[in-house]
C-alpha cells in the first residue's frame, strides 16, 4: 500500500506554504493511504505509446497582437492590498532571496 | 595564506563556463497581458488581473514577443521547435504574483544553436565557437524596495514595498551548453559572448540591450577542472553582472576564488554568488544545494506554439547582417585603420557613423566628425554620443556643406554645436547664427586692407619677409570678418597684398 | 409568478405583463422567505438587482431590442468575479475580496440585461461534491432540509430548485453543474470545454473547469446557454467557433432516428436500484420516441476517476498559489517580526479548509519530482484514451447517456469524513470533462426508495451541445406528459413559502 508519512506530507506542505498542526498532519497522511492506491491505479495499465493530453481541445497559436490596451487605475490595482504604502503593496520582511 | 595568482590559477586548472543571458524584449505589451512596458511608470499603474495575479485572470501570449524570440533563435543558428509549450515553474515569491512563472521547460522555441566569437590573444586572433543550448519565452517579476535596512537590501529590512508594473514583461531567455576549452582566455570569451549577443539582439531591433538597464542580464557559471581531468568540478552562478567588463571580471574572480579553495583541498559550494561592482569580487547568496523543486508541467491555459515553416522562412530572410561580418566588410569598404576601428566599436558608434555614410558622407570625414568634436562633446555633457540631438543626417549635411565650400571645418563646428543645443537642424543653425563663408574676395579685400592700415608696423614686417608675421594679420581678419573667412584664402590674399609668396 | 418558467417570464415581460422590477422583487421575496432555511446564498445584492431591473425596463420601454432573457432574474456561483460585489470562491480566505473587475460571464449578463440578484454557496474553490466544504456552512437541498444539495454548485442549484431564482449559473470540473442538478431535480448543463469563457472563473483545475447554465426546463437553460457562451480573446483555451444553435435545438426536441448509446461502464452495480430504474425507463421513453438504443464499451471509463484525482489536485495547487496574502484576500499571522513566508504558510492554513488543503497536498505530490512520470504524465495518458474511446462511441451513436449520479441525496455529513466515498458521486460525470465534451442532466423522476430526484445524463461531443437540447427537450416532453406535472411539483413546500 503506497502511503505518505506524516514527514512526507510536511514537507509537501513546506513545498506549498501552508503551515499544519501536528494534528493536520498526521490526519492527512492517514488518508492519504487510501487516495494513493486508488490514483496508483493508473499504473496498472499499459501506457506506453500512448500521447498524453493536456489540452482537450486540439487549439494551437493562439495569441494576441502586440497592443497596449487600459490597465487599471492604480487605486482598482491596490484595492484589495492587506497593506500598501506610497501606492505599493506592503508586504512582511521577505526571508529569502529572488530567483 | 594570499588567493592566487591568475597565471597561477590558469596553470593548474581548466575553467568550463556556462552563461545565462536574460533579454528584455522592447514589445509594446507585456507578454501575456496588454499592460504597457513602458519604462518609469508611477508604481503600480501598469498592472491588470492577468500580471496582479487576481483570482480568475487568465494570461494570453503576445504573438509579437513570438516572432522576436524565433527571430532570436535564428540569429543564433538555432532549430526552431515546431512544437513547442508554455510550462509552469512553481515556486513562492512576493514579487511573482502568481507564485509561478509562465516559462518553457523541455519544450523550449529554440535549441541547438551556436555563436562564433574571436578575441585577440598574445598569439593573434582566436575564434571560440559557443553553442547554446535553448532560447525560450519566460516573463518577469515585479520589483520590490526593502525598507528598513541599512543599504536597502533585503538583508535587515524590516518590510518591502511591491511595484507590479515590471511584472510579466517579456523576457527571453538564452542558455549555453557548457564552454569548455578557453583556458586562460575564459574571462575573454564569456566577456566577447556576451558583447556578440548584444550586437546581434541590438541588429535584431527586438530589445533595448542595455546592461546598465538591465534589458540584457547575465549569470555567469563557472568551475574548475584539473587541467586534463573529463570530470567536471562543483559550479557557482554568479548574478548582478550588469557590464561587460563585470562579465569578464566575474568569471576572473570566480576562477581565482575557485581556485585557492580546491588548491587547499577544500570544495566550492554550489551556490548562487552576487558580483560586487565595487570591489569586483562575489559574495555569497542562496545556496543551491537545497534546490527547490519546481513541480514543472505544461500550462494548461495557454496551447502550443507551433509556427508554420513557412512564417519561420520568411523570418529567416528578414535577419541582418551579423555583426563580425558587417564590421569586416565596413573595415574593408573604407578601408579603416585597426586602432580606429576599435575605437568606433568600443565608442559604440559604428551603427551612427554607418548611418551617416549610407547618407552620402565621405567615410574617414564622417569617422572624424563622430569620434572627434562630437565625442568631446559627449563627453563633456557626460552622455552617450547616440543621446545628443545630432543625427546622422545632420552630420551628412555639415560634410556636404563643407565639400561644397559654404563651410570652413572651423565654422562647421559652430553648426555642430548648434545642432547639439537643440537650435534646429544644420540649414537652421545656419540661417539663425548667421554662419557663412566669407568667399567674396572684394569683402576679404577690404578687410585685408583694412587691417593692413590699423596694423602698418607689423604689415611692413611680412612685406619685409618676415612671414610669421602675417600670423596676427590673418587672425585680425577672421576676427574682422567674424571667423567666417575661410584662413587660407584670407593668408593667399593676403600675402598677395603684401607682394610676398 | 415566481413558479414559471424563465420562458413564460420572458414572454410575460416582452407582452408587458410584469416589469422587471416586479418579477426581481419577488423573487427577493422569496429569497427572504426560504433562504434562511436553503442558505443558497453567500451574497444577496438586492440594491443591485432593483437597479439592474429597472434599467432593464427603462431600455424596453424604449423599444430597445433585447436579449430573449433580459430582465430575468439569475443566481450566479460565488466563483465568477464580478465588480464591487464580494466574490470567496466559497473560501475564507477570499472573505470581503471586491473585484476590481468583470469576469468574462458577467459582461456577457449585464450586456444581455439579465439581473444578477446573488452570488450562491459552493464548496470551497469548487472542490467537492455536496456543497459542504464551503468555508461558510452548507447549502441545503430544497427536496429534503435534512440532506446535501450536491456540489459544488450546490447553492445555485438549490436556488433554482426553490423558485428562488428561475436560472443560475454554475461551474462544472468533475460534474460540479450536472450532479447537483440530478440531486435536486432540476436541469444543468456541463457546455463544450471552451465554448463559455474562462475569464474571471476562479480556477480550480484549469483544463477541465467550465461555467455552465441551470433551469428547471431544458429551454430556460438553452436561453442562457446561448447568452453565456461565446468566443473570448482573454481566454486562450476558448474556441472560436459560433455558439450551437442549442435554443433551436430545445424547441424541435425530436430524436427520431437518432442513435443513444448507453455507455456499459457507468451503470448496473455501485448504482442505487432507484436510480438506475429511473434510468432505464428514461431509456424506454425515448425508445418509444423513434430513438435507437445501443450499448457502447469504455474500457478506459474506469481509471477515469483515478486519472481525475490526480489531474486536477495538481492544476490547482498551482493555481491557487496566488492566495498568498500579499496583494489581496485574507492576512493572517502578521504580528511583529514575522516574514512574508511566515504570513504566507499562516494565512493558508486559515484560510483554506481541510479538503482544499488535501488536494493542494496531493497535487504538489503529483507534480514533484520523481512522481511527474507515474502520477501526473500517466494520469495526462489515461486522458488520451478516454478521448478515444468517447471519439468510437460516438461513431456509433450519436449522444451517450448514464444516469447523472450513483446515487440520490444523502444526508449531510454522512460522507464528509470520508473522501474516497464522496469522490465516488463523480465516477459517471468525470468523463465528460477529462474528454473536454459536453453533458447535460435532466430530472429522470424520483427514486422509489426515498422520494429523491434521479437524473438523466445525456454526452454530446465537443461542440454538439445542441444535441444535448434536443434529445433533453424530447425526454423532457415526454416525461412531463406522463408525471401529469413538471417534478418540482412534487418537492415539499418550504417553511414560509407563499
Amino acid at each position: 500500500m503506497s502511503s505518505l508519512s506524516r514527514d512526507d506530507v510536511a514537507k509537501l506542505a513546506g513545498l506549498a506554504r501552508i503551515e499544519m498542526t501536528e494534528a493536520e498532519l498526521v490526519e492527512l497522511s492517514s488518508q492519504f493511504g487510501l487516495i494513493l492506491d486508488a490514483v496508483a491505479r493508473v499504473q496498472e495499465m499499459d501506457l506506453s505509446g500512448v500521447k498524453a493530453t493536456s489540452h482537450p481541445q486540439p487549439l494551437e497559436n493562439i495569441a494576441r497582437p502586440d497592443v497596449v490596451l487600459p490597465s487599471l487605475s492604480p487605486e482598482d490595482a491596490l484595492s484589495g492590498a492587506p497593506a500598501q504604502e506610497e501606492s505599493r503593496f506592503r508586504v512582511p520582511q521577505i526571508l529569502g532571496e529572488a530567483e | 595564506m594570499a588567493l592566487p595568482t591568475y597565471d597561477e590559477v590558469i596553470a593548474k586548472w581548466d575553467p568550463v563556463l556556462g552563461l545565462e543571458v536574460h533579454v528584455e524584449l522592447n514589445t509594446a505589451s507585456k507578454m501575456f497581458c496588454s499592460c504597457a512596458t513602458e519604462f518609469g511608470g508611477a508604481p503600480n499603474t501598469q498592472t491588470c488581473p492577468v500580471c496582479l495575479a487576481l483570482p480568475g485572470a487568465l494570461p494570453v501570449v503576445n504573438e509579437k514577443a513570438i516572432e522576436s524570440t524565433i527571430l532570436i533563435g535564428l540569429a543564433l543558428n538555432c532549430k526552431i521547435a515546431p512544437y513547442s509549450r508554455f510550462a509552469r515553474k512553481n515556486y513562492f515569491y512576493p514579487d511573482m504574483p502568481k507564485n509561478f512563472q509562465i516559462s518553457q521547460y523541455d519544450e523550449p522555441i529554440c535549441f541547438d544553436g551556436y555563436v562564433d566569437v574571436e578575441i585577440d590573444t598574445e598569439e593573434g586572433p582566436k575564434q571560440f565557437r559557443i553553442e547554446v543550448e535553448r532560447v525560450h519565452m519566460e516573463e518577469d517579476t515585479g520589483k520590490s524596495l526593502h525598507v528598513g535596512g541599512a543599504t536597502g537590501r533585503i538583508h535587515g529590512a524590516d518590510y518591502s514595498l511591491l511595484d507590479y508594473n515590471r511584472a510579466g514583461i517579456p523576457l527571453v531567455e538564452i542558455v549555453t551548453k557548457i564552454v569548455p576549452g578557453t583556458g586562460k582566455y575564459a574571462p575573454e570569451v564569456a566577456k566577447a559572448y556576451v558583447a556578440e549577443l548584444r550586437d546581434i539582439l541590438r541588429g535584431l531591433k527586438v530589445s533595448d540591450v542595455k546592461m546598465e538597464q538591465g534589458s540584457l542580464r547575465c549569470d555567469a557559471n563557472v568551475s574548475l577542472k584539473p587541467i586534463g581531468s573529463d570530470v567536471l568540478g562543483t559550479r557557482s552562478e554568479t548574478k548582478n553582472v550588469n557590464s561587460l567588463r563585470s562579465v569578464e571580471r566575474a568569471i576572473r574572480g570566480e576562477m581565482i576564488r575557485h581556485a585557492e579553495l580546491l588548491n587547499e583541498g577544500k570544495k566550492v559550494k554550489q551556490e548562487t554568488r552576487h558580483f560586487q561592482e565595487d570591489t569586483g569580487l562575489t559574495r555569497s547568496g542562496r545556496s543551491k544545494e537545497q534546490a527547490e523543486d519546481y513541480r514543472y508541467f505544461p500550462d494548461p491555459d495557454l496551447v502550443p506554439v507551433t509556427p508554420a515553416a513557412s512564417w519561420i522562412e520568411e523570418l529567416r530572410a528578414t535577419l541582418p547582417e551579423r555583426p563580425s561580418l558587417r564590421r569586416k566588410r565596413i573595415k574593408e569598404e573604407w578601408n579603416v585603420p585597426d586602432k580606429e576601428m576599435e575605437a568606433m566599436i568600443n565608442a559604440d558608434v559604428l551603427d551612427i557613423v554607418e548611418a551617416t555614410v549610407l547618407l552620402g558622407a565621405d567615410p574617414t570625414k564622417a569617422r572624424t566628425w563622430w569620434l572627434g568634436e562630437i565625442s568631446r562633446i559627449a563627453n563633456d555633457q557626460n552622455i552617450a554620443v547616440a543621446d545628443l540631438a545630432i543625427t546622422p543626417a545632420d552630420v551628412a549635411e555639415i560634410v556636404a556643406l563643407v565639400a561644397k565650400g559654404e563651410l570652413t571645418d572651423k565654422l562647421a563646428r559652430q553648426v555642430v554645436e548648434g545642432v547639439i543645443a537643440g537650435e534646429g537642424k544644420p540649414s537652421d543653425v545656419v540661417a539663425k547664427r548667421g554662419i557663412k563663408v566669407v568667399n567674396d574676395d572684394g569683402a576679404l579685400m577690404a578687410a585685408i586692407e583694412k587691417v593692413c592700415a590699423e596694423q602698418a608696423e607689423t604689415a611692413e614686417k611680412v612685406r619685409g619677409g618676415h612671414l610669421p608675421a602675417a600670423g596676427a594679420l590673418i587672425g585680425a581678419v577672421m576676427k574682422e570678418t567674424k571667423g567666417q573667412a575661410d584662413a587660407a584664402r584670407v593668408r593667399e590674399l593676403l600675402l598677395g597684398h603684401l607682394g610676398v609668396q | 409568478m415566481i413558479r414559471n418558467t424563465a420562458a413564460q417570464m420572458a414572454d410575460a415581460l416582452a407582452k408587458g405583463e410584469t416589469t422587471s422590477v416586479e418579477l426581481t422583487q419577488a423573487h427577493l421575496d422569496r429569497i427572504a422567505a426560504v433562504d434562511g432555511q436553503v442558505k443558497a446564498f453567500l451574497h444577496v445584492d438586492s440594491q443591485g438587482a432593483l437597479a439592474q431591473a429597472k434599467d432593464v425596463d427603462a431600455r424596453r420601454a424604449k423599444g430597445e431590442k433585447l436579449s430573449p432573457i433580459a430582465g430575468i432574474p439569475l443566481a450566479l456561483k460565488d466563483v465568477l468575479a464580478q465588480k464591487s460585489v464580494p466574490t470567496t470562491a466559497g473560501s475564507k480566505i477570499l472573505q470581503g475580496w471586491l473585484p476590481p473587475y468583470d469576469s468574462t460571464v458577467v459582461s456577457k449578463l449585464k450586456a444581455a440585461g439579465v439581473v444578477i440578484m446573488g452570488k450562491t454557496n459552493m464548496d470551497e474553490f469548487a472542490m467537492g461534491s455536496s456543497t459542504e466544504n464551503s468555508g461558510y456552512g452548507p447549502t441545503f437541498n430544497p427536496w429534503d432540509l435534512t440532506r446535501t444539495p450536491g456540489g459544488s454548485s450546490g447553492g445555485s442549484a438549490a436556488a433554482v430548485s426553490a423558485f428562488e431564482a428561475p436560472l443560475a449559473i454554475g461551474s462544472d470540473t468533475g460534474g460540479s453543474i450536472r450532479q447537483p442538478a440530478a440531486l435536486t431535480g432540476i436541469v444543468g448543463v456541463r457546455p463544450t470545454y471552451g465554448a463559455v469563457s474562462r475569464f474571471g472563473l476562479i480556477a480550480y483545475s484549469s483544463s477541465l473547469d467550465q461555467a455552465g447554465p441551470f433551469g428547471r426546463t431544458v429551454l430556460d437553460t438553452a436561453l442562457l446557454h446561448e447568452v453565456m457562451a461565446g468566443h473570448d480573446v482573454k481566454d486562450a483555451t476558448s474556441i472560436n467557433a459560433p455558439v450551437p444553435a442549442v435554443v433551436a435545438a430545445a424547441k424541435s426536441g425530436d430524436v427520431k432516428g437518432m442513435k443513444i448509446g448507453v455507455i456499459k461502464q457507468l451503470q448496473g452495480e455501485g448504482y442505487q436500484k432507484g436510480v438506475q430504474t429511473r434510468f432505464d425507463e428514461s431509456l424506454q421513453v425515448l425508445a418509444s420516441l423513434g430513438a435507437e438504443i445501443v450499448e457502447v464499451d469504455c474500457p478506459s471509463f474506469e481509471y477515469a476517476l483515478a486519472a481525475y484525482y490526480l489531474i486536477a489536485p495538481s492544476e490547482c495547487s498551482s493555481n491557487l498559489a496566488r492566495f498568498d496574502a500579499m496583494r489581496y484576500g485574507l492576512r493572517t499571522g502578521d504580528v511583529d517580526g514575522a516574514s512574508a513566508e511566515a504570513v504566507m504558510s499562516a494565512t493558508r492554513d486559515a484560510g483554506f479548509g481541510r479538503e482544499v488543503k488535501r488536494r493542494i497536498i496531493l497535487g504538489t505530490y503529483a507534480l514533484s519530482s520523481g512522481y511527474y512520470d507515474a502520477y501526473y504524465g500517466s494520469a495526462q495518458k489515461i486522458r488520451t484514451l478516454i478521448i478515444q474511446d468517447y471519439a468510437k462511441a460516438f461513431t456509433k451513436a450519436d449522444v451517450l447517456v448514464s444516469p447523472t449520479a450513483p446515487t440520490t441525496a444523502y444526508k449531510i455529513g454522512e460522507k464528509v469524513d470520508d473522501p474516497m466515498a464522496m469522490y465516488l458521486g463523480d465516477v459517471a460525470t468525470i468523463p465528460v470533462n477529462l474528454a473536454g465534451i459536453c453533458g447535460m442532466s435532466l430530472p429522470a423522476g424520483l427514486a422509489d426508495e426515498d422520494n429523491l430526484p434521479v437524473g438523466f445524463q445525456i454526452m454530446a461531443p465537443a461542440m454538439q451541445d445542441q444535441r444535448l437540447y434536443q434529445v433533453g427537450a424530447a425526454l423532457e416532453a415526454a416525461l412531463l406528459t406522463k408525471w401529469g406535472a413538471p417534478i418540482l411539483s412534487k418537492a415539499p413546500e418550504l417553511k414560509g413559502a407563499k
